[in-house]
């Protein structure tokens, strides 16, 4: 269970960012996470759902998940595609001179506190 | 609506764990000690291929083992049973992978006695281990046969992440539908710069490649 790996990660943080802010409850913590991160969204939040509910801060709260597009960039026809639909290789160009530009994040982007 | 107060984090969830790493890194550099951290799908042989190899530099090297696994002890055990080296067992606490404050807590267990070389057997996964730097020198996995040439496509991180690729079980391959020149192309596809070896830590062969690519990256460490 990889995600939930990753959920304890997600916890140490905001809590850490919580108590530098002065803050004892959450409501919302907002993810961004690439479409080629290797995290299933639906199981992250599941996993969430089991160990925010155990953590005072974060009892109840909300993980939402903003889904970033992977693009990559080929270095042969400088033009960027979708690395989901074609790969290591350039629909433009047929080539395999590419990287991905974005698309593995995972990140906490913001908490959110209902006032 | 309530009005709702946000704070901006912006942070990888990765972010802690790549300091932790690199730091380790730096003192593993400063003591002499190699570490290599290998990786593989549960079943890949990885014990089995440690115990040949050890046996192999044992007399040219100082050498200590850190199993980590969800749970018991039987690898440490069969390490050390089978080749008299230290060997100790971490148990990642339903983790499935160690990070890099897991690693070193592993290395102050060994003790004070600085070892030329230290292999960190991950837990068996292909996914979660290679998001997590360990704070190792080099970063090996042992793909094998049974499970087939196209892991490097089903699992890419892992293989870009991996210096040197061991593909274990080469004695099965007439019996499976394995291309060793697909998967060496697979492999260079995620990462031109991994090396792959042909091993059988069952009949040995092989195994003396990996023993010496080992003893020179030790020595390269050391001295560079």
């Amino acid at each position: 269970m990889h995600e939930l790996g990753i959920v304890f990660y997600i916890i140490r943080d905001v809590k850490a960012a919580a108590s530098e802010n002065g803050v004892d409850r959450i409501d919302t913590v907002v993810m961004d996470i690439g479409e080629v991160s290797t995290i299933v969204p639906e199981y992250l939040t599941d996993c969430w759902r089991w160990a925010a509910d155990r953590e005072k801060l974060l009892r109840g709260s909300e993980l939402r998940i903003n889904t970033i597009p992977a693009v990559s960039w080929c270095d042969d026809c400088k033009c960027e595609f979708g690395t989901v639909q074609y790969g290591k290789t350039c629909p433009h160009c047929g080539g395999g001179n590419t990287w991905l530009l974005r698309g593995n994040e995972v990140e906490i982007k913001q908490i959110e506190i209902k006032e | 609506m309530d009005p709702v107060k946000v704070i901006e984090i912006k942070k990888s969830v990765f972010e802690d764990n790549d300091k932790d790493a690199d730091a380790l890194r730096t003192e593993l550099k400063r003591r002499g000690v190699y570490l290599l951290n290998l990786m593989s799908s549960p079943g890949s042989g990885k014990t089995t291929t440690l115990v040949r190899t050890i046996n192999l530099l044992k007399d040219k090297l100082r050498i200590a083992v850190m199993e980590a696994d969800i749970d018991s002890d039987v690898d440490a055990v069969k390490i050390k049973d089978a080749t008299g080296v230290q060997s100790i067992q971490l148990h990642t606490g339903g983790m499935c992978h160690l990070d890099a404050e897991m690693t070193r807590q592993g290395l102050d267990g060994l003790g004070t006695e600085n070892p030329d070389l230290v292999i960190l057997e991950n837990v068996g996964n292909l996914v979660c281990p290679a998001e997590f730097d360990t704070g190792s020198c080099r970063n090996a996995m042992i793909l094998s046969v049974p499970e087939g040439h196209d892991k490097p496509l089903k699992y890419p991180l892992m293989f870009s992440v991996c210096d040197l690729v061991l593909v274990n079980k080469i004695d099965v391959i007439p019996y499976f539908d394995f291309d060793l020149e697909k998967c060496r192309e697979y492999v260079r596809m995620r990462n031109p710069k991994a090396k792959v070896l042909p091993v059988c830590a069952k009949t040995g062969e092989g195994v003396d490649a990996f023993a010496d690519w080992l003893l020179k990256e030790v020595n390269e460490w050391k001295n560079n």
